[in-house]
């Protein structure tokens, strides 16, 4: 191997990397808060709603949970204007994220909802607690200790999984890799620095989601 | 532009082997490697146990499709070329096998610590204790997470099409390309991807469900 590693265009390159890393940023927190919106409701929905709306969200989850997030992003980008709705590839790239994290956070908010036993319910409205105080005391905390944690690793899925929007050109990090690798032509080396840049901000992110874990719900809770 | 034809149907079929190929070689691989990391990440040694942590942490902490670029470019980069259908079934197998890994390993520490002990005091040596002891209990657990993984690295074959391999999802851009039904035809790739993962997801679920009653008794 008598390749020499020119890593300087890389450092010329550092504001492209930045920009997209913040792109990436803002497209998985984006689309993490909506999903998570649309995955109570969902949620709800999928448990408690009438028989027809129950089975429209199992089948929404089972089809997004089916296929390949790459065909979702090109039948949304490209279908999408053929009904008179223009969007750019930024537009596109968050509304795909966002139908497709929909889809796996349902399930996770589902999981919680459902964990709880119907008996600890009846015990405490026995015990003289209100509806609300139910909820707050005793079906909230159960609830959010079993969502929290799979919502943390959801996040960072969902952040390494919007690497596939540079196939419509989003402007996030692998795109900017990618544009630097054709003024340069020095690929492996703005491939590295991209997947470098992922890696740090999944590290991060894991760190923090379990000091969060940790201080909201004591011991960090095994899966 | 033209319109969509049963020609096109059956080009789409005919690429979904692909796609059915390239799945069971990346499997094939991914559980080789997988049940390397596995075994390291469960061994005496430190440095074997780090390095298979390290192995999981990148592979797991980095997007697939950078992983599937730099091996494509690191190819080329070391003076052996290995082409787009090298290079995808190279970084999906290094995939899969830090994903098969990091579950296997929870189904090996999930035998209890004393079947090894009785083992080794029986005087079986690693092949024989991992082999005779250790596997056929660790499968039981193992099975059901891994054919879920499986949903998920026949979705992961789509990324292949960026690299330019053509298999399902290249051939529907192709014909996309041509036809400009972007909602006919991706709906059809989509289908095809959901005939091939939706038997697996339930079959995971099912024996996951046979599993905890399992444990239950």
């Amino acid at each position: 191997m008598n390749y020499i590693f020119h890593f300087g265009d890389m450092w010329n390159a550092r504001g492209e990397f930045v920009e997209g890393a913040l792109m990436t940023l803002r497209l998985s927190g984006l689309a993490m808060v909506a999903s998570l919106v649309i995955a109570i409701l969902g949620a709800l929905a999928r448990t408690s709603g009438p028989k027809p709306l129950r089975m429209l969200v199992a089948a929404y989850v089972e089809i997004i949970r089916n296929t390949p997030f790459l065909v979702q992003i090109f039948m949304i980008f490209f279908g999408l204007p053929t009904v008179g709705i223009r969007l750019d590839a930024n537009e596109g790239a968050l509304i795909a994220l966002i139908l497709n994290g929909s889809a796996y956070t349902i399930e996770i908010v589902r999981a919680g909802i459902e964990n709880i036993s119907h008996g600890q319910i009846e015990g405490a409205l026995a015990l003289g607690l209100h509806r609300l105080q139910t909820f707050r005391l005793v079906v909230l905390p159960q609830a959010l200790r079993i969502i929290v944690p799979p919502l943390g690793s959801q996040f960072i899925l969902l952040m390494l999984n919007s690497s596939v929007c540079s196939a419509i050109s989003a402007d996030e990090l692998t795109s900017a890799a990618l544009d630097v690798q054709g003024r340069t032509f020095r690929a492996f080396e703005a491939f590295i620095v991209a997947a470098a840049i992922y890696f740090a901000l999944s590290l991060l992110f894991s760190t923090a989601f379990a000091t969060i874990e940790r201080l909201a719900f004591g011991k960090r809770i095994s899966r | 532009m033209r319109s969509f034809n049963a020609g096109d149907l059956l080009y789409l079929l005919l690429a979904a082997r692909w796609t059915v190929l390239l799945s069971l070689i990346a499997f094939a691989g991914g559980g080789l490697v997988g049940l390397i990391i596995a075994l390291m990440r469960v061994a005496q040694a430190r440095a074997a146990r780090w390095f298979a942590i390290g192995f999981i942490r990148v592979f797991q902490g980095t997007p697939l499709l950078l992983q599937l670029f730099l091996v494509f470019f690191g190819g080329d980069l070391i003076g052996v070329p290995l082409g787009a259908w090298l290079s995808v079934i190279l970084g999906l197998s290094l995939n899969a096998g830090a994903f098969l890994g990091e579950i296997w390993r929870g189904s090996i520490q999930a035998v209890p610590n004393g079947q090894i002990e009785a083992a080794r005091a029986l005087g079986l040596h690693y092949g024989h204790r991992m082999l005779r002891v250790v596997a056929p209990q660790a499968l039981r657990t193992a099975i059901p997470p891994t054919v879920g993984f499986l949903v998920n690295l026949i979705k992961s074959t789509s990324l292949a099409a960026i690299i330019g391999f053509v298999e399902l999802t290249r051939a529907g851009q192709q014909l996309n390309n041509a036809t400009f039904r972007p909602f006919l035809i991706f709906g059809l790739v989509a289908s095809v991807y959901f005939v091939m993962c939706w038997p697996l997801t339930i079959a995971a679920s099912r024996l996951e469900r046979r599993l905890a009653l399992a444990y239950q008794r």
